[in-house]
């Protein structure tokens, strides 16, 4: 088994999460960066473990978990996010500047 | 010299594990420490909150008073019925070393037949005290503070009269004596009344130098100071206090002089009366004065053994006392400071009681004595507080006007002239037994020509109180019955307690006086007469009724008053007593005056020239190094430190501050960036 092409997938969805992250002015597509950023290294952990292929299948019980976590993150996120929505009638992360000096 | 040999050294026993007649006492007994601290706790307690409670600290006073009493009565009857003798220390600091070993500073309580019945007593009357006292200082000055004093007083007494060693005694006497210059001083604006207190403190402080003295001497020989010791040391005429005893002796018995004022350290007495009048009566009866008497009990076998050449001096200190002292109130016009002679002569009977032996003797007239006497000063009070004048020219007629009072202070008078069946007959009569039996027979006549003074001059006081016509201002009229109970409560055992110890008579279980604070305890030696020995009891009653005779012709109402006092101005004797035998004049102008005068002049100038230029020298110096350490060294040295580290902080925070501009997305680049270097770094050192 060949782990390259799945690394290359993972590192360019990565590649692309980072980019949404940096450069979304709407706070739900920010949080949809990160979950890309999160698959990509989900995609990392299973193809390790079908890499080795251990007994203890360690790597898919951690994307089980990173998935989880995720879902809980986002689960905060979004709730954040109306929050903000409806006080400010914005979701724009560029406006959320009230943790400043 | 009496043989020890007879009562059995009880004390010593109870320092081997107890002895097998007395019990322990059970809880009232082995908590009998409560009793030393509860007047504190209400001494604290008023000082901190009495402003703010109705009766203004009052009920606190009163209330640990009550307690006390309560308690000192389980512990009173008690030891009627079955002895009790129990004592606990517990050591503070140890203060030295002898011989190999500790010297300790111990602090405890002792329950034994003696310091049982000061308890009951100094409750007893500190109970009926305060209880008067509330109506007395009704919208006075400063009530909080008084009953805090008052407080003070009882618990520093009963500190004293508990304590199993000379250490804790001082602290007790240290503590009435400074109780009761607060008490004496109550009433400070007038100069007259500071004098006073400062002329007790000052009297009582000579004498304290003897007691500490004496204490310091005879522990330090002895290696404790425990009383036991002592008492067991003197009893077997140990080594270790062979060549000191005499001396230890002398000064502790120096130290009673002064607190029981005995003659020539009696002057601060009758001074003491300007405090307010339940401080009389409560220094008078059981808190103050009878603290020497009990010393000298507490350390009655050093008396009776190796110390037995000190009584040559105490007996003839104590008879001049009462025979001598007791002239004076016959010409002081202040009731309440003829009251105070007839206690300096009444301590004089104790006194030579103790000293001549008569260890249950003294201590019974110490009991009896604090009965009439708190009576009578709570009387006299009673018509102070009526016609607002101390003095009995200001008096007269009050018979039909404060009846209680006047009937409550005729069984006073009775008493302390010593009238059968009365209290003051008994014990006094004991007294004259003692000497009489230990061979000191002309002092013994001495004793009973103070008994006929005693008598006069209370039916002087009596008549110019109580008869004729009322010279004073206003209308007076009975006190309330705040201030008359304890009156009444006190002319009962004013009246009967004499029966507790009729020479030879047992009542049934609870035995004797004798055998409470006598055959019980610690007295060896005591001599205690087996049956009334009439001939001598006739003498006293005769002495009393002339002194009453007498004193009713003088003085009598239908004699014009100020004729008849005229009458006895004898020409030499007069001013003589007037003058107080110029006791006070030759302190006044022997001590004071050139303690005032040339030394403290001297002092002055030694103060004013020496010191102060050393103290100023020394001052300037300081202020001098002062500035160039702040000038020079604070100002430019390490304040610059802290200002530029302070600016420094202050102006990169300043720049930085710029970093944080809560935007979410920058600070995401800032950690992408981050990670991009860090991974760099990691692909160029692999």
């Amino acid at each position: 088994m060949i782990v390259t092409q799945f690394l290359v997938l993972g590192a360019v969805l990565f590649s692309l999460g980072v980019y949404g992250l940096l450069s979304r002015r709407n706070a739900v597509t920010v949080l949809l960066a990160v979950e890309l950023m999160l698959a990509a290294v989900n995609i990392n952990l299973v193809a390790f473990e079908a890499f080795w292929n251990t007994a203890a299948a360690h790597g898919q019980i951690f994307a089980i978990f990173v998935i989880t976590i995720a879902a809980a993150e986002v689960g905060i996120g979004l709730a954040i996010i109306l929050l903000v929505f409806r006080n400010r009638a914005s979701g724009n992360v560029d406006e959320l500047d009230l943790m400043k000096w | 010299m009496v043989t020890p040999a007879a009562a059995a050294p009880l004390v010593l026993a109870a320092g081997e594990g107890g002895a097998p007649q007395l019990s322990e006492g059970g809880f009232f007994a082995a908590g009998a420490w409560i009793l030393l601290l509860l007047p504190f706790a209400a001494f604290i307690g008023i000082v901190l909150v009495g402003k703010r409670l109705p009766k203004q600290g009052a009920e606190l006073a009163v209330g640990a008073m009550a307690v006390n009493l309560l308690w000192s009565s389980v512990l009173f009857v008690r030891n009627m019925l079955e002895g009790i003798h129990r004592e606990g220390s517990f050591t503070i600091a140890r203060i030295g070393q002898l011989g190999g070993a500790d010297l300790t500073f111990e602090l405890g309580f002792v329950a034994d037949g003696l310091s049982i019945m000061m308890y009951w007593l100094v409750s007893f009357v500190g109970f009926l005290v305060f209880v008067y006292a509330v109506g007395y200082m009704e919208g006075d000055v400063r009530v909080p503070w008084f009953f805090a004093s008052l407080s003070l007083f009882a618990g520093s007494m009963l500190v004293l009269v508990g304590a199993p060693n000379l250490i804790q005694l001082i602290i007790g006497w240290e503590g009435v004596g400074l109780a009761s210059y607060l008490l004496i001083g109550h009433y400070w604006e007038q100069k007259e009344n500071s004098d006073a207190a400062v002329k007790a403190f000052l009297t009582n402080k000579v004498a304290d130098v003897g007691l500490i003295l004496g204490a310091i001497l005879l522990g330090v020989s002895l290696g404790g100071f425990r009383f036991s010791d002592l008492a067991r040391a003197a009893v077997e005429h140990s080594e270790a206090l062979g060549a000191v005893a005499l001396a230890g002796g002398l000064l502790l018995f120096f130290g009673a002089m002064g607190k029981s004022a005995q003659f020539p350290l009696h002057v601060w007495l009758p001074d003491a009366m300007a405090g307010p009048t339940p401080v009389s009566a409560l220094m008078h009866a059981a808190t103050m004065v009878t603290a020497g008497i009990y010393l000298m009990a507490r350390t009655f076998p050093l008396y009776q053994n190796m110390a037995a050449d000190a009584r040559q001096w105490m007996i003839p200190v104590a008879v001049i006392t009462l025979f001598v002292l007791g002239f004076l109130a016959l010409t002081s016009d202040d009731l309440k400071r003829v009251l105070a002679y007839s206690t300096v002569s009444q301590l004089g009977y104790m006194m030579a009681a103790v000293a001549a032996g008569g260890y249950t003797a003294g201590l019974f007239h110490l009991f009896t004595h604090a009965f009439f006497k708190a009576l009578l000063f709570l009387g006299a009070g009673s018509v102070i507080h009526a016609v607002h004048s101390n003095n009995m020219s200001d008096m007269g007629g009050l018979r039909r006007r404060m009846p209680v009072t006047f009937w409550t202070f005729v069984v006073g008078s009775l008493a302390l002239a010593g009238v059968i069946p009365l209290a003051g007959f008994w014990s006094k009569d004991e007294i004259l037994a003692t000497l009489s039996h230990e061979g000191y027979t002309a002092f013994m006549w001495a004793a009973v020509a103070g008994a006929f003074v005693t008598a006069f001059y209370m039916t002087r006081a009596v008549a110019l109180t109580f008869f004729g016509t009322y010279k004073g201002h206003g209308r007076p009229h009975e006190s309330p019955p705040v201030m008359t109970a304890p009156l009444v409560v006190l002319a009962v055992p004013a009246a009967l307690a004499g029966f507790l110890n009729i020479p030879g008579v047992k009542w049934g279980p609870i035995g004797n006086f004798t055998e409470w604070v006598g055959a019980r305890a610690a007295a060896m030696g005591d001599y205690h007469p087996s049956s009334i020995e009439w001939d001598l009891a006739a003498y006293g009653l005769a002495a009393a009724a002339a002194g009453i005779v007498l004193g009713w012709l003088i003085f009598s109402p239908e004699a014009e008053t100020q004729a008849a006092r005229d009458r006895l101005e004898i020409p030499v004797l007069y001013p003589l007593l007037r003058r107080k035998y110029y006791i006070d004049d030759l302190y006044m102008r022997g001590v004071v005056g050139p303690v005032k005068g040339p030394l403290a002049r001297g002092v002055d100038w030694v103060n004013g020239h020496v010191i102060d230029a050393a103290v100023n020298g020394a001052g300037f110096l300081t202020a001098w190094l002062g500035g160039l350490v702040y000038g020079r060294l604070d100002q430019q040295g390490i304040d610059l430190m802290f200002n530029a580290a302070a600016g420094g902080v202050g102006g990169a925070g300043g720049r930085l501050r710029f970093l944080q501009s809560g935007r979410v997305q920058q600070y995401a680049g800032g950690f992408v960036l981050g990670v991009l270097v860090l991974a760099a770094v990691f692909a160029v050192v692999t």
